[in-house]
């Protein structure tokens, strides 16, 4: 092995040894820095998680969503409109789709009742969301009543539980055939909510966005890519906005870093005296310390990063979901879908080492450079 | 600006990094002009002493600035998403005129640190640190370099828009494109194997020479063969090896491969390669100083040690290129 | 060996505290003897020491060691001669708390980058000839005066150095332990080793183990 290489296992082996004699003094800027990662992990893991499960739910989505306008509000889409499209080119399916909000004085919450074809969805069946579902006590084979808007009271069989591997977006979600749906809501006969068009090529759907609105000048077309682009930005922005508040925090855990590394206690000082004194040069000694304050980060972003995905992804986020999320009464429960993204840890990992080492520096040095001659007086 | 935690961490990066060395500047004037390594004054020991926390300091800058280099390209991979148009980190450095001039002043600053490490690291080897003035001088003059980089991507950063329509990869490094990167990438691919094979065996035998000799001019002549080799790495990259990692005969692009749809194949590729270049420019940053008296043995030997590193780093790009290319599936060249 | 020309020493230079602690010293002094430094406290024997054993720089004045001049030299290689050239025996042992014998014993040659294994051996050594063994693995808080003493000499000794400074060494002994270090000394120039102690102690300066006594007294030289 290289003289170079034994003589960093030898400064990592000085600095366990004095970290493992000073532990209560280190522990407590070992809790708070782990505490730092924590909450700061436990923020990027969430909103990673709740933009891939927006991701995954947009991922089945359509490409173009076409709604009908009239007086700048969204209204139905009226018989032979879907005809009056025609064939565009790139343009692979195009569907009618029924949906809308039913409100469920029970919980106090709003569902999303959506139609399928009937070779989906019998009619007097339904699908619920697992979110749904738990709220409500339903199983498979369970029957529930809805009162609909006209009074009129609907009974339903659960065909099936929605699985929760989506949840966040199919929380609240109950599929029905399109009869039922029609006679629930007295929807009117041929009319639609909105109209679906998958289009294969990512390149054209803005070509195809185009002649849409060139066809039917009263529509407006909505982009899955811009739907998936606002979502981005605002899990983005709701995440830099907690990560600017909690800059107050990183600044004052810099402080404490840079306090914790300038208040040496008399018995360290002399530690470093005798080590200079006994032929131990003031980089040696800068090499060992910066070693030791990488041991601290790595320990620290290792625990806190541990802790928060356990806490993301085992406990829901318990702390900072009502923070992150909060659309619907029906929150997802315990089932976001692990994921860990490279460059969300890179920049954690920025976030926390990099204050943590900048504080240090100066303290390491100063205490580097301790007279040598200072433990023969 | 898009308030976004990867742009606040590199924002926080940058300033933080000119922040400490404008802090810094005053005490590096004062070792300019008061030191004198004759006299045993206390004074002389406070300057001595204080080129510890320089170096410590500029090491940092050094290994912030990678990282931050990392993060930058990483960064604008990912916000593609947000930009019409992008599909990789070009669409995302083109949705402004800053984004790639910010790419290059921190790529710039990262060598300008390697090269300043290269003087710092003989000048302590000497016994009369015969490099102090001319060594503070460069780190005052490194200081324009960082703030120019802070602040070229501060502008980046503030200028970008969501929903610009930008344009990506495919049509910046497309054959048709009228740009130097159009250009470049337009190189048939034959010739371009041919001079890429070429500048790396060129650049590779000469630090291998520069090993073995020593001599100032191959270590000047280092530098500036590892400076071209690096564009004609570069080159390299966006004119065939991409397409082999792509396996697409169109897809000329430097950034998809730092892709996971790609294994990350780019930074295996990428970190030899600037690790190589700059310890190529760092053994020609010291040779100007090789007939300084008490340096006259210590500059040959780092630069040999450089130099080394410099083949190593260039061979290990050259295979690691090879292999990508080998085991690709797309045919460019009949056989 | 070691040549002092002209050697002056301040602390606080420039300050309204400025104190001059020696005032032109010109010494010579030859390798493999032992040197003894007497004279009362404050008289500038330590500060001495540390100028000869690369601790620190003189104000002004040449130090020449083995020929060369070291005067000017830059901390970072008067630490890489120190670490070679001198072992440093203090008055108060100076030993780190909380390590074993052994790790004290072997932090020297931390910054050599030599093997653990090799280091290891070498203290095995040392503790052999000083009759430590049993206490290697031993805080050094647990061992008693004479012991602690025994590591600090394992510990200059480490990097084989060819010149043993020790400040004061028996002030903190008893005199049975003093003779048992001045036994130690005569192995040192037996070996070939050149030492330099401080001691008003006439148990030391009187032995017949040393070869030369230097008086100083206010930061001069009385006549040896
Ligand atoms: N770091 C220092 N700062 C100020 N005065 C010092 C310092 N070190 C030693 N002195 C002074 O220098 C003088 C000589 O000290 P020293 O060499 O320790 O004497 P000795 O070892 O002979 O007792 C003393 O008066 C002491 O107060
Ligand atoms: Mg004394």
């Amino acid at each position: 092995m290289s003289p170079w290489l034994e003589k960093q296992f030898h400064l990592i082996d000085f600095t366990l040894a004095s970290l493992a004699r000073r532990k209560t003094r280190n522990l407590g800027l070992l809790v708070v820095y782990t505490l730092l990662v924590f909450v700061l992990a436990s923020l990027t893991l969430y909103s990673n998680a709740l933009r891939s499960e927006a991701k995954h739910v947009l991922a089945g989505s359509p490409e173009v969503i076409l709604q009908r306008m009239v007086a700048g509000r969204h209204d139905l889409i009226p018989p032979g409109y879907l005809d009056k499209i025609g064939r565009i080119r790139g343009v692979q399916k195009k569907e009618g789709r029924l949906w809308g909000y039913y409100y469920d004085p029970v919980l106090n919450a709003n569902y999303t009742f959506m139609a399928r074809p009937a070779s989906e969805v019998a009619d007097g069946m339904i699908m619920v969301g697992e979110a749904l579902a738990r709220e409500r006590g339903l199983a498979k084979n369970n029957t529930i009543s809805f009162r609909s808007y006209s009074g009129k009271l609907f009974t339903f069989e659960v065909a099936a539980v929605l699985s929760p591997d989506s949840e966040l977006l199919s929380a609240d979600l109950v599929l029905l055939s399109e009869d039922d749906f029609r006679r629930f809501f007295e929807y009117p006969d041929g009319h639609y909510t909105d109209i679906a068009l998958s289009v294969a090529n990512p390149q054209e759907v803005r070509n195809v966005a185009a002649k849409l609105t060139a066809a039917l000048p009263d529509s407006r077309p909505i982009l899955r890519e811009e739907v998936q682009r606002t979502y981005q930005s605002v899990f983005d922005w709701r995440e830099g906005i907690l990560l600017t508040v909690l800059a107050g925090a990183i600044l004052a855990f810099a402080i404490l870093a840079w306090e914790k590394a300038s208040g040496l206690s008399a018995e360290e000082k002399r530690e470093i005296g005798i080590l200079k004194a006994i032929g131990w040069e003031t980089g040696d000694v800068i090499r060992m310390k910066v070693w030791e304050g990488l041991l601290i980060s790595l320990t620290a972003f290792l625990g806190g990063f541990l802790a928060a995905y356990v806490h993301v992804f085992h406990f829901g986020a318990a702390v900072f979901a009502p923070v992150l999320k909060g659309w619907s009464v029906l929150y997802p429960k315990f089932a976001l879908v692990p994921a860990v993204d490279g460059l969300q840890v890179a920049t954690l990992f920025f976030f926390t080492v990099f204050p943590y080492t900048a504080a240090i520096l100066v303290p390491i040095w100063r205490a580097a450079i301790t007279d040598p001659d200072a433990v023969m007086r | 600006m898009l308030f976004q935690p990867a742009i606040i961490a590199l924002l926080l990066a940058a300033g933080l990094a000119v922040l400490m060395l404008l802090l810094a500047t005053p005490f590096a004037l004062q070792v300019i002009r008061r030191w004198d390594m004759a006299s045993g004054s206390e004074l002389q020991l406070i300057l001595e002493r204080r080129t510890y926390l320089f170096s410590t300091l500029v090491s940092f800058v050094l290994v912030v600035q990678l990282g931050a280099l990392l993060l930058f390209v990483f960064n604008a991979d990912r916000l593609a998403a947000m930009f019409v148009g992008a599909m990789c980190a070009v669409g995302t450095l083109n949705v402004n005129e800053w984004g790639f001039p910010a790419l290059i002043a921190q790529m710039l600053v990262f060598f300008l640190a390697a090269a300043w490490l290269a003087i710092n690291h003989v000048d302590t080897q000497a016994r009369d640190y015969p490099l102090v003035r001319i060594k503070y001088g460069l780190l005052i003059v490194l200081l324009p370099f960082l703030a120019a980089s802070f602040w070229l991507q501060f502008r980046y950063f503030s200028g970008l828009k969501a929903n610009v329509i930008t344009s990506c990869c495919g049509s910046m490094f497309s054959t048709e494109a009228e740009s130097i990167a159009g250009d470049l990438s337009a190189l048939p691919p034959l010739p371009a194997i041919w001079l890429f094979y070429s500048a790396m065996a060129v650049t590779t035998l000469l630090a291998l020479w520069h090993w073995r000799r020593r001599g100032a001019v191959s270590g000047g002549l280092l530098a500036l063969l590892s400076a071209a080799g690096f564009v004609v790495a570069m080159t390299g990259v966006l004119s065939f090896v991409s397409l082999y990692i792509y396996e697409h005969p169109h897809h000329h692009c430097p950034f998809c491969i730092l892709k996971p749809e790609y294994d990350y194949r780019g930074y295996a590729l990428y970190l030899p390669l600037f690790a190589a270049t700059a310890a190529g420019l760092g053994a020609g940053a010291i040779q100007p100083f090789a007939r300084v008296a008490s340096l006259r043995a210590i500059v040959p030997r780092v630069s040999a040690r450089l130099a080394a590193l410099t083949a190593a780093g260039f061979l290990l790009f050259t295979v690691v290129a090879t292999g990508f290319v080998l085991a690709s599936n797309l045919i460019l060249i009949e056989h | 060996m070691i040549e002092l020309l002209d050697i002056r020493k301040a602390f606080n230079q420039n300050r309204p505290n400025e104190y001059w602690a020696l005032h032109g010293i010109d010494l010579a002094i030859e390798a493999g003897k032992v040197t003894a430094f007497r004279g009362p406290s404050g008289s500038g024997k330590t500060t001495l020491l540390t100028i000869v054993g690369c601790l620190s720089r003189p104000t002004s004045g040449r130090v020449r060691f083995k020929g060369e001049d070291i005067s000017a030299l830059p901390e970072r290689f008067l630490t890489d001669i120190r670490r070679q050239s001198f072992g440093f025996v203090f008055q108060q042992f100076n030993l780190i708390k909380g390590l074993s014998a052994l790790e004290n014993v072997i932090l020297p040659a931390f910054p050599t980058g030599r093997p653990r294994a090799e280091l290891v051996a070498r203290a095995g050594e040392l503790f052999a000839r000083l009759q430590l063994a049993h206490r290697a693995q031993a805080r050094v808080e647990w061992l008693s005066g004479g012991e602690q003493q025994r590591v600090a000499i394992a510990r200059a000794l480490i990097n084989d150095p060819e010149v043993i400074i020790a400040d004061e060494p028996t002030a903190n002994l008893d005199t049975a332990l003093s003779m048992e270090f001045m036994a130690i000394l005569e192995g040192f120039t037996a070996a070939g080793k050149t030492v330099l102690l401080t001691s008003h102690d006439p148990l030391v300066v009187e032995s017949s183990a040393v070869h030369r006594v230097v008086g100083m007294r206010d930061g001069r030289l009385i006549g040896d």
